[in-house]
């Protein structure tokens, strides 16, 4: 029914709906990330090797790379504990990086040149039904006590900490989670290109997947969504300018941002989009 | 082997410590990332490449890439940084700079090739013998011009008007202005100083590694990044110091350990110190005493 061309490009426009939203998570709670390709790298190579080493079966193995991204995204929260702003997005920045030279320095997982023979397991239907499961948590989140918290944090911290949050704990909870869904991505990334390197997950994978959820709009989980899934489709729709498309891709989204600082669904606009209470729920 | 390693580190640190200090001159004034600043430098370079096949000598290769990459930082500070200053998030122009080291990119891809070019040397280099270590009058050339910019940035924001101007609108910018100071001048003043040194460190690194690539800039850029946090934000001293350090830890660990994790080093150096000492080694602002 669909061509593979077609099934790839929404395979991988999936994915990157999955890893910006796995940035948008901490930042709902003003905790910036640009390491998600660190985490999408230690879900990807977990997955593999569990699939390729020991056979494990593939949902159990996407399921590690989802467990080890959170564990990691945990310890990684510990520092962020300390930092604020722009120290925290270099300090992640530095830690995508390690994560990538580490996997550059493992003989196990190929070094660098790359980890093969994976078997093909992911399918349209596995990243539509992660993207429906985590569109249905993002919905329940904005409205409970802990995305309260996490807005909370992102607009005043202090206040938040005097009203009773515990920052530690939100913070972490944040880090952990963006991480969970990171790996989950990575793992389903694997399972699809069936073979990974190290330099897939690298800065320019944490710098888009944050373009992704900014360009969007932070001001909604659904900023993120939009954004990531244009983006990664405007490449297809750029197919006619040929080898000048980077090139436009990068003014294009320069100007939108010069047009929307504050992204493509920003506060106004989703209050026009789902008025009075549906608002709420829409609110990340 | 120990000393030639040494000063080996200390060439490296002298160029990364240009572009660091490009960072955190952008950052003392601005309070934001300029993430295409690795992009800059590897235009600038790339101009150096375009009048070294012309045939031009050393001395203007150089000063045509810091011109060049002086017009395009002025350039990119008024297409990526004033429109957004006063109605963006600091997240903003982390987007839009994005964008813009994209365009830059394969702008240079479409002019020169999406490989890796040879950049031909300037002159034929000799070598000097210094009892324990050895160094070619090309490494002397490249050292020396990072310590006589650092020099001279260093009088130039001590003790003239203009540096003055650019200290106080990084103190605080509306005070700055309040005192006379006119804040979108010394803004422009200070990309086209950052990006002047950038566009050399270019040449320099290029000269040193006798070869380049348009997504040269990223590394690099990265690498400034780790530098300027390891000196404390804003602060140009300790950029300076900073590069250095890591250009030194960067040839040593080469030297005595894995050659494949030489670029984890900066990384590594820089969590520990935000972990101990968030503020880096030399404390945050623009400073330069």
């Amino acid at each position: 029914m669909l061509s593979d061309h077609t099934v790839s490009i929404l395979i991988f426009a999936g994915i990157d709906v999955i890893m910006a939203l796995s940035f948008y998570l901490p930042a709902s709670a003003g905790q910036l990330s640009a390491g998600q390709g660190g985490f999408m790298a230690l879900g990807a190579y977990t997955a593999a090797y569990l699939t390729v080493q020991h056979g494990t079966p593939f949902p159990l193995a996407l399921a590690a790379g989802g467990l080890v991204g959170g564990l990691v995204g945990l310890a990684v929260g510990f520092p962020a504990l300390r930092l604020r702003g722009l120290y925290l997005v270099l300090v992640t920045f530095g830690f995508g990086e390690m994560i990538r030279v580490l996997f550059l320095n493992a003989p196990a997982f190929g070094g660098p040149a790359g980890f093969a023979g994976i078997p093909p397991a992911t399918t349209v239907w596995h990243v539509l039904g992660l993207l429906v499961v985590l569109l249905y948590f993002f919905t329940r989140l904005s409205g409970s006590r802990m995305g309260r918290a996490f807005a909370a944090l992102r607009d005043d911290e202090a206040a938040a900490e005097a009203m009773g949050v515990n920052s530690t704990y939100v913070k972490l909870a944040a880090f952990a989670a963006g991480g969970v869904i990171a790996g989950l991505g990575g793992a389903l990334y694997a399972h699809y290109t069936l073979f990974i390197d190290p330099e897939a997950f690298g800065v320019g994978r944490s710098l888009f997947v944050m373009l992704y959820a900014v360009f969007g709009g932070l001001a909604s989980f659904w900023g993120a969504v939009a954004g990531a899934a244009i983006l990664s489709i405007l490449p297809e729709l750029l197919r006619w300018v040929k080898d000048w498309r980077e090139i436009f891709y990068g003014l294009l989204v320069l100007t939108m941002m010069l047009v929307r600082p504050q992204g493509l669904l920003d506060a106004a606009l989703l209050a026009r989009l789902f008025p009075r209470g549906e608002r709420a729920a829409a609110r990340g | 082997m120990f000393a030639q390693q040494l000063v080996n580190g200390l060439m490296l640190g002298g160029a990364y410590a240009l572009v660091a200090i490009g960072y955190t001159l952008i950052f003392g004034v601005l309070n934001l990332l300029h993430l295409a600043h690795g992009e800059v430098f590897m235009v600038g370079a790339y101009v150096g490449l375009a009048l070294a096949l012309a045939g031009f000598p050393p001395w203007a290769i150089l000063a045509g890439a810091m011109l060049a990459a002086a017009a395009l930082g002025v350039l990119v500070e008024r297409v990526a940084f004033r429109p957004v200053r006063s109605r963006g998030s600091h997240v903003t122009p982390l987007i839009t700079t994005i964008a813009v080291g994209l365009v830059l990119q394969h702008v240079v891809v479409k002019i020169f090739g999406a490989e890796p070019v040879a950049f031909p040397a300037p002159f034929a280099s000799a070598a000097l013998d210094l009892g324990p270590v050895t160094l070619s009058t090309l490494q002397l050339l490249i050292l020396g011009t990072s310590i006589v910019l650092m020099v001279v940035l260093e009088i130039f924001l001590r003790s003239t008007p203009t540096g003055m101007a650019i200290r106080a609108t990084a103190e605080n910018q509306t005070v700055a202005g309040l005192m006379g100071i006119n804040v979108s001048l010394a803004i422009v003043i200070t990309f086209a100083i950052a990006s002047a040194l950038a566009g050399a460190a270019g040449v320099l690194l290029a000269w040193n590694f006798t070869g380049l690539s348009p997504f040269v800039g990223v590394k690099v850029g990265l690498k400034g990044l780790a530098i300027m946090l390891l000196g404390g934000l804003g602060n140009v001293t300790g950029a300076m110091a900073g590069g250095l350090i890591i250009g030194v830890v960067e040839v040593m660990s080469v030297a005595y350990l894995a050659s494949s994790y030489r670029d984890a080093f900066a990384f590594a150096v820089m969590i520990l110190i935000l972990l101990v000492r968030p503020t880096g080694l030399f404390g945050a602002r623009l400073q330069t005493g």
